[in-house]
């Protein structure tokens, strides 16, 4: 067999752990593991074309943007931390976790589409992290302000990948459902779906866990 | 009908009117790099591949020189946004709303109703055609609610698009990079190798090497929807549930969330890890995946366990 075309993999390790501009990276590694793979070079160029091209939807989102800055413009992450610093009792890590089982429950509803970093983190549950954190901790240095809003952008994603497969209309379920088939185990999606829910719970156990001892940990370092 | 076209020649237009702006601004690099990816998104599906792949080249040759740079658009001050804040109130978050709402509740009532039927959305594709309606709602809601300089949400617009820079099309490159993969060959490499480090006769063994498969080989692609094909016929259902027997249900179902936890871990799913540190302007381009690893390790070992209980021990 010829491994050459795995080249294209090392080139993607070493550029991302080198820090080269990702974009450089990735099609270096494409066009790398095209010609290894024995295409020439014009051909990988016109299927990257081809695929680059076929994958607009993917960039299409960011419409949004004129949206989320013209309400930015008008304080809506002011807004967003003065909610939180009305509400008593609230804490980073208590938010972060209230954020966390809305989005597996949305998820699971097949509801994936309400949240997202651009839409939600960026004006709403970061700030509000933030603003959760200085409450309750007091004035906080620029790194852990950053790893806050880290972790804020840490539960959406945790939150939408292990909730999005209790729902079974979901392209994942599809794919897998479809994969068993052509192999000859039909299998229905329901079958698919339940068995998304353990690991759905492990996940919101381990990650509520992990963001409060987070909340507990910045506190220490401050006194 | 209304099909993906129209949302990109709607993408187009917002890239063209960035392009301009920034133009205008003296910033060559940005105007030269949004003016490429609006042409793409008006004119890719008439020009040929190889176009298209030049396209390619000119955006990643802009990049990779350093030509893109943060953009400073006027815009209100930290006081005039608390002040703002404070009278508006929670109806601030409305137009937020608006967005998600239309995309779920339409899809939900386009696809449970009659309406369906009606072909007004372009088959399966209703939920990011409703974003696009949502979008154009909330900012006509919120022009005539807050009336602000007709060019107020071009130019915040481009404050973000130029605050995330490179970032916003790497996941598409991503998905391009995934077909190319494709077309090499490089997933049955990956699934020959994974299948010769397995330990013959352990079944515990060969679930930690198809969880492993999946993890790793979505680290590498960015995503577990490519790895999932290669390593489901590359050992899990050969060996898994031909050789040892497994439940189907569970070797595929935990299988893909294994793989979910590979997406936590890397740099190429850059839509869920990298994006979302330069719209939060992180210091930090892996912040995100920092705080990940302590929740997707061992998550990642329950779901080994959960595939060897429930595939194996709760089956037989």
């Amino acid at each position: 067999m010829n491994y050459w075309p795995l080249a294209g993999i090392a080139i993607v390790v070493l550029g991302f752990a080198l820090r080269f501009n990702p974009l450089l990276v990735v099609v270096s590694a494409a066009l790398a593991t095209g010609v290894l793979a024995g295409l020439d070079l014009v051909a990988v160029i016109e299927a990257l074309g081809k695929a680059f091209n076929d994958n607009r939807y993917i960039s299409v989102t960011w419409i949004i943007l004129p949206v989320i800055g013209l309400l930015e413009r008008y304080g809506l992450q002011q807004r967003a931390r003065g909610m939180i610093e009305g509400m008593r009792g609230a804490t980073m890590g208590r938010l972060l976790v209230a954020y966390l089982a809305f989005r597996q429950l949305a998820s699971a509803l097949g509801m994936k589409d309400i949240g997202g970093h651009a839409q939600a983190v960026r004006p709403l549950v970061a700030p509000m992290a933030e603003a959760a954190a200085v409450k309750t901790h007091g004035d906080l240095p620029d790194h852990a302000r950053d790893e806050v809003k880290a972790m804020a952008a840490a539960t959406d994603n945790v939150g939408l990948f292990f909730g999005e497969d209790i729902f079974f209309a979901i392209a994942s379920i599809l794919l897998i459902q479809g994969v068993f088939e052509s192999a000859g185990y039909p299998l229905t999606p329901l079958q698919l779906s339940l068995w998304a829910i353990p690991t759905a719970l492990c996940a919101f156990a381990i990650h509520a866990w992990r963001v409060l001892a987070f909340d507990r940990r910045l506190g220490r370092g401050r006194r | 009908m209304i099909t993906y076209e129209w949302l990109y020649v709607l993408a187009g237009v917002a890239f063209a009117v960035w392009a301009v702006l920034s133009a205008k601004d003296r910033r060559w690099g940005n105007a030269a790099f949004w003016a490429l990816l609006s042409a793409s998104f008006f004119s890719g599906s008439h020009l040929s591949d190889l176009a298209n792949g030049v396209l390619v080249l000119a955006l990643v040759a802009i990049a990779g020189l350093g030509g893109l740079k943060r953009s400073d658009p006027p815009t209100t001050s930290p006081e005039e946004r608390q002040a703002h804040a404070a009278r508006l109130g929670n109806r601030l978050f409305l137009p937020a709303l608006v967005v998600p709402l239309t995309a779920v509740a339409g899809t939900l009532l386009y696809t449970y109703t009659p309406l369906g039927q009606t072909g007004l959305f372009e088959a399966r594709r209703e939920t990011l055609i409703l974003f696009g309606i949502g979008v154009l709602a909330a900012l006509a809601g919120t022009m005539v609610w807050l009336r602000p300089p007709l060019m107020a949400p071009a130019e915040e617009g481009r404050r973000l698009i130029d605050s995330i820079g490179w970032a916003a099309i790497l996941p598409q490159m991503l998905a391009a990079l995934g077909a190319v993969f494709a077309i090499a060959g490089v997933g049955d490499i990956i699934g020959g190798v994974a299948r010769g480090v397995i330990p013959e006769g352990s079944v515990f063994l060969t679930v930690v090497v198809f969880a492993a498969g999946m993890a790793g080989f979505t680290m590498i692609m960015g995503n577990a929807f490519a790895a999932f094909p290669v390593m489901a016929t590359a050992i899990g259902i050969p060996l898994l549930i031909q050789q040892y027997g497994g439940n189907p249900a569970v070797i595929g179902a935990v299988g893909m969330l294994a793989g979910f936890c590979g997406t936590l871990l890397t740099p190429m799913a850059a839509n869920f890890n990298i994006v979302p540190a330069a719209l939060l302007e992180l210091k930090d381009q892996n912040a995100v995946i920092r705080q990940q690893i302590g929740t997707a390790v061992p998550l990642w070992a329950v779901n080994v366990i959960i595939i060897y209980v429930g595939a194996f021990l709760l089956w037989s």
